[in-house]
């Protein structure tokens, strides 16, 4: 792998960004990724490398390719012994991961207020809970999850029968975002362990409070045997991909993704990218203007500052609405976090100095800023940025071509909403796809012709929570999906069993192939293939 | 290759515009392609034969048995299943939802390739392509250029049954290959060896398209002739059949190696040797009913396999060659070394190595010590090892007391794991692996809860953990006042 696509690490969800080689050149950035040295010091923030410091002593300073390599060695040896496999091991990391997020919901919400000054009940309604009932219900399941599914068998095998069984995959590595850094580390590894695996989790640098609470938290509740994490940033993520996993699950941009997925290659490892993406929203205008405005103030601002793969990116509306819904959401913005939002307890902040600069550049740029009608507001040394406004920002603006990450909410208007599925169309696809109509042809069209990893009609990332629908994206916004079953799904694999018996063997299956069996073959061959297979397979015409 | 280039992103194009005209989408569209499929093997099962003896001496029953035959129930299967397959899955949501509704739809990719191979040019071309129909994707397909003659007849016969605006097919070899690869695809199907699959997965990173690799590996065999001693008759000729009656031994599911004990590893090469001589006569060049080698690159690779001093050494049946021919006696060995390459790399072709253990319980411990290979196959009545061999190794799939076989169960997933490739397919599973499953959540502007939104407050705090354990009663209680904290 390259030294210049290491290091793009740290960039984290950031799509793509000009000067990553300047930038990369800079030695710090190479060191610790982009929080730790360019925000400045607050008491928190010193709190926080309090905590970093104290796990990194006990770790070996340096995580290097050897390193690594001694680690799966030994977690492979481990999962080897089959002890993973047993349904009673699961259950009881499951049970530890309920525990631990019962006794350390303080710890954990004080670390996501330190990461991101995330509200604690976001923190709580969007990472703990979600990832507790996730976890409860991998417990509840378990043994329907773990049960082997049996399948009709055709007559072409008969007389057989046939099972599919799920089996671990082996050793995985998670790689998780900082942008729920607790949400997406913990809910992959439910999936790991309830199907079986070893795993290793890295969580992301840029989040470093959760970070070093994830590894302290590991150690003490979970089976340091077979469940590790490691903490750290480029070099200790290069050393990690350079080895030979079962399964890698990553968090992320797609840039990075593309670095992960090639990284697997060497090894023909399976892959699952959580990516993101410039998830829209098409507002009709026959809507309920209130609650539209309050859904997407909640899957833009309230859903971690807009810091989120799933939050709505972009909103399109007709050209006449527009004004209507700006009022809206402006009206409800201030119900929901005051006349003042940068003062506001209930916004997140943005995460570091390097993403409050990327967006301030995206404010920055011609064609944009002068399109602001709301917001806009930023104050540098408290990474705080208001809830922003814009009304048909240029389409050639870097806010309208990548992924925007932020408390940004470009509107762009059309003439027919219909118009706005094209404009949804000539991106690449989605994470999530919102609408907002009561209109029922215009529902069904939207769910026929935009391609996206799931979509939400009059409402926005709720359906992420719903753990009977797969959560994943396709095209440039992933490969494969996870959530419930299907978390236990994507770190199985499904291995089909067939018992045959000794009690019909026809000989027209095997040489020498006489013109009698060809002739016989040919005949059922046009009549019914159903029958001629099993005369193959089972029972023969005295051939 | 500028030429090639150019018709490559011509095609794409193309493709591209049939799919985003919607046509592939309905399910009209793929049942007549589907039909199509059927119609093309059965107008043109001689000449489908012809060209498979042409590049492979396969005989035409084998022929029929293994590729055409088989398209023909795929292509049906999908036909009369594909109704059930397209509709939507509904999923329950929590009542705290409600009135919203949940749902999976699933969606097609787009414009997909699939890359075969050339031991059955026919159906592993066929197959792929039904489930990427099925699914409503356009497809591109590029045969194998090892077996030249299906490569150029599919070449001319698919376009003149299935629509060409949608469904195209290109030949060549890697320099074409690596002009495909350099296009971005919404899925690529791959059918062929690690060492290219891993070419083809990096490939795909650059344009984050997911990938499903058909690969082989080394399939063992464990014969337990304790408890199969009775059916030993069957068990030897369906080794047989699975290794020499097969394209003699070309194929990714073939029987690679026994595992056997070696107090009956004697009797079984002398139960076995009787068999091949019904096969395929006392010459077997001349039966007619054993494929042979491919090409002359892959008839030195098995000659170089077996000239290894140690492998020749332990010859004890076979072990002929006619290099103008291209063909290779079925040939089996006893106990050849195991640092020897040949038992350490898919053989690919006519030898069957058998190696010995003291105790048959051993052969889990020495498939474990290798790459997870796409299948096992284990003769044995003993529920015990049966367990073990599910449970302890890992593998593609387990067929217990036959071999091959399993590859026409289409209730069963079909597709490796580890070193055996990635993903599955056939039946359902063939319309899944082209199909994105697309999540959708239908919810109402008529009904709002307050307690999502902020400000936040300990009332919302709690309103949240109650719903979170979906104790709806408590959430009642809460609303009406009565629960304070």
């Amino acid at each position: 792998m390259n030294n210049n696509n290491t290091l793009c690490f740290s960039e984290g969800f950031c799509r793509s960004r000009p000067n990553v080689a300047t930038l990369a050149n800079s030695p710090f950035l190479i060191s610790g990724g982009y929080s730790s040295n360019t925000c400045n010091p607050s008491p928190l923030k010193l709190a926080c490398y309090a905590t970093l410091s104290a796990v990194v002593k006990k770790q070996t300073p340096a995580f290097d390719g050897k390193e690594a390599a001694s680690l799966v060695e030994d977690l492979r040896s481990n999962f080897n012994t089959g002890r993973t496999k047993s349904y009673e091991w699961r259950i009881s990391q499951l049970q530890n991961i309920v525990r631990m997020i019962d006794e350390k919901e303080r710890s954990i919400t004080e670390a996501l207020y330190q990461d991101l000054s995330k509200p604690e009940l976001e923190a709580f309604l969007a990472e703990i809970s979600n990832t507790k009932s996730s976890c409860m219900l991998a417990i509840k399941e378990l043994k329907n999850w773990m049960a082997s599914e049996t399948v009709k068998t055709s007559v072409t095998t008969f007389p057989s029968s046939a099972e599919i069984v799920s089996e671990p995959l082996g050793v995985v590595l998670v790689i998780s975002a900082w942008n729920f850094p607790f949400l997406l580390s913990i809910e992959p590894v439910i999936g790991a362990i309830a199907a079986g695996n070893a795993v290793v989790l890295k969580p992301s640098e840029i989040s470093p409070a959760t970070s070093s609470l994830l590894a302290k938290l590991f150690s003490e509740y979970l089976d340091e045997t077979a469940i590790r994490v490691i903490e750290g940033g480029v070099p200790e993520t290069t050393a990690l991909l350079d080895q030979k996993w079962d399964k890698i699950f990553f968090t992320g941009g797609a840039r990075v993704g593309r670095i992960v997925m090639t990284a697997a290659a060497k090894n023909l490892t399976p892959v699952v990218l959580e990516l993101g993406g410039k998830c829209p929203a098409l507002v009709d205008s026959d809507v309920n203007l209130q609650v539209v405005a309050r859904r997407i103030i909640a899957g833009k601002w309230a859903c971690n500052n807009g810091q989120a793969c799933i939050g709505v990116d972009y909103v399109i509306t007709t050209k006449d609405f527009a004004s209507k819904l700006i009022d809206a959401l402006k009206t409800e913005l201030e119900s929901f976090f005051g006349k003042i939002p940068l003062e506001s307890k209930d916004l997140s902040r943005i995460v570091n100095s390097f993403h409050f600069k990327r967006l301030e550049g995206m404010l920055k740029e011609n064609g944009v800023a002068n399109k602001i009608v709301h917001g806009g507001q930023t104050i540098e040394d408290k990474l705080k940025i208001s809830p922003t406004i814009l009304l048909d920002v240029a389409e050639e603006s870097s806010m309208m071509r990548e992924e925007i990450f932020g408390p940004l909410l470009p509107i762009i208007t059309v003439e027919k909403i219909e118009d706005g599925v094209q404009v949804i169309r000539s991106k690449p696809k989605p994470l999530a796809a919102y609408l907002f109509t009561d209109n029922k042809e215009l529902q069904k069209q939207f769910v026929q012709d935009v391609a996206a990893g799931g979509i939400g009609i009059n409402d926005t990332v709720l359906h992420v929570t719903v753990k009977d629908l797969p959560f994943g994206g396709v095209g440039e916004s992933g490969i494969g999906a996870y959530h419930g079953k299907f978390s236990y799904d994507t770190f199985s694999h499904k291995k089909g069993v067939l018992y045959r018996s000794f009690v019909a063997d026809s000989d027209i299956r095997y040489p020498p192939y006489t013109p009698k069996k060809k002739t016989v073959l040919k005949a059922l061959l046009s009549s019914n293939i159903f029958a001629a297979i099993l005369a193959f397979f089972g029972f023969s015409q005295n051939s | 290759m500028e030429a090639m280039k150019e018709t490559v992103e011509e095609s794409l194009r193309e493709m591209r515009e049939t799919f985003a005209s919607g046509r592939t989408r309905s399910v009209k569209w793929r049942k007549t392609q589907l039909g199509a499929i059927i119609e093309m093997v059965k107008d043109n099962e001689d000449k489908m034969c012809d060209v498979l003896f042409q590049d492979l001496g396969k005989h035409s029953t084998e022929a029929f048995r293994d590729e055409l035959g088989f398209v023909i129930r795929s292509a049906t299967t999908a036909l009369n299943c594909l109704d059930k397959w397209v509709v939507p899955k509904k999923t329950s949501l929590p009542l705290l939802f409600y009135p919203a509704k949940g749902k999976v739809i699933s969606e097609p990719y787009g414009t997909v390739l699939v890359l075969s191979s050339w031991n059955f040019p026919i159906s592993l071309s066929l197959d792929p392509l039904i489930g990427a129909i099925s699914a409503g994707n356009t497809v591109l397909l590029k045969s194998s250029e090892l077996s030249p003659n299906a490569s150029a007849f599919l070449a001319k016969i698919i376009p003149s049954y299935l629509d060409n605006k949608a469904i195209k097919v290109i030949e060549g070899g890697p320099d074409v290959a690596t002009i495909l690869l350099k296009q971005q695809w919404d899925k690529i199907f791959f059918t062929g060896s690690p060492r290219i699959g891993k070419i083809i997965l990096a490939a795909a990173a650059e344009h984050l398209t997911p990938v499903t690799l058909e690969l082989g590996g080394k399939c063992p065999t464990i014969v337990d002739h304790h408890s199969v001693s009775k059916d030993m008759k069957s068990v030897v000729k369906r080794i047989s059949g699975g290794k020499w009656g097969s394209c003699s031994g070309q194929a990714c599911i073939a029987v690679d190696y026994i595992l056997v004990e070696q107090s009956f590893a004697s009797s079984l090469v002398d139960m076995l040797k009787p068999v091949i001589k019904t096969f395929f006569g006392d010459n077997p060049k001349e039966s007619g009913c054993l494929s042979r080698i491919v090409s002359k690159k892959h008839f030195e690779r098995l000659s170089r396999l077996l000239n290894d001093p140690g492998v020749k050494a332990s010859i004890v049946y076979g072990g002929s060659m006619d290099e103008e021919k291209l063909y290779i006696e079925p040939t089996i060995l006893l106990d050849p070394p195991l640092h020897s390459e040949i038992m350490n790399e898919e053989i690919f072709g006519p030898i069957l190595p058998i190696i010995t253990l003291r105790d048959i319980q051993e052969s889990i411990g020495f498939i474990k010590s290798k790459p997870k290979p796409l299948a096992i196959y284990a003769f044995t009545n003993d529920e015990n090892l049966k367990t073990r061999i599910l449970s302890e190794t890992s593998s593609g799939s387990v067929t217990f007391n036959d071999v091959m076989i399993q590859y026409m169960c289409d209730a069963l997933p079909f597709g490796g794991v580890g070193e055996s490739g990635i993903g599955r397919y056939h039946g359902k599973y063939s319309f899944e692996c082209f199909s994105h499953d697309k999540a959708i959540m239908e919810g109402s502007l008529a009904m709002d809860l307050e307690a999502r939104y902020p400000p936040w407050n300990n009332f919302k705090l709690n309103f949240i953990r109650l719903a979170f354990r979906e104790d709806y009663f408590k959430l009642v209680l809460l609303m009406l006042g009565l629960i304070k904290k």
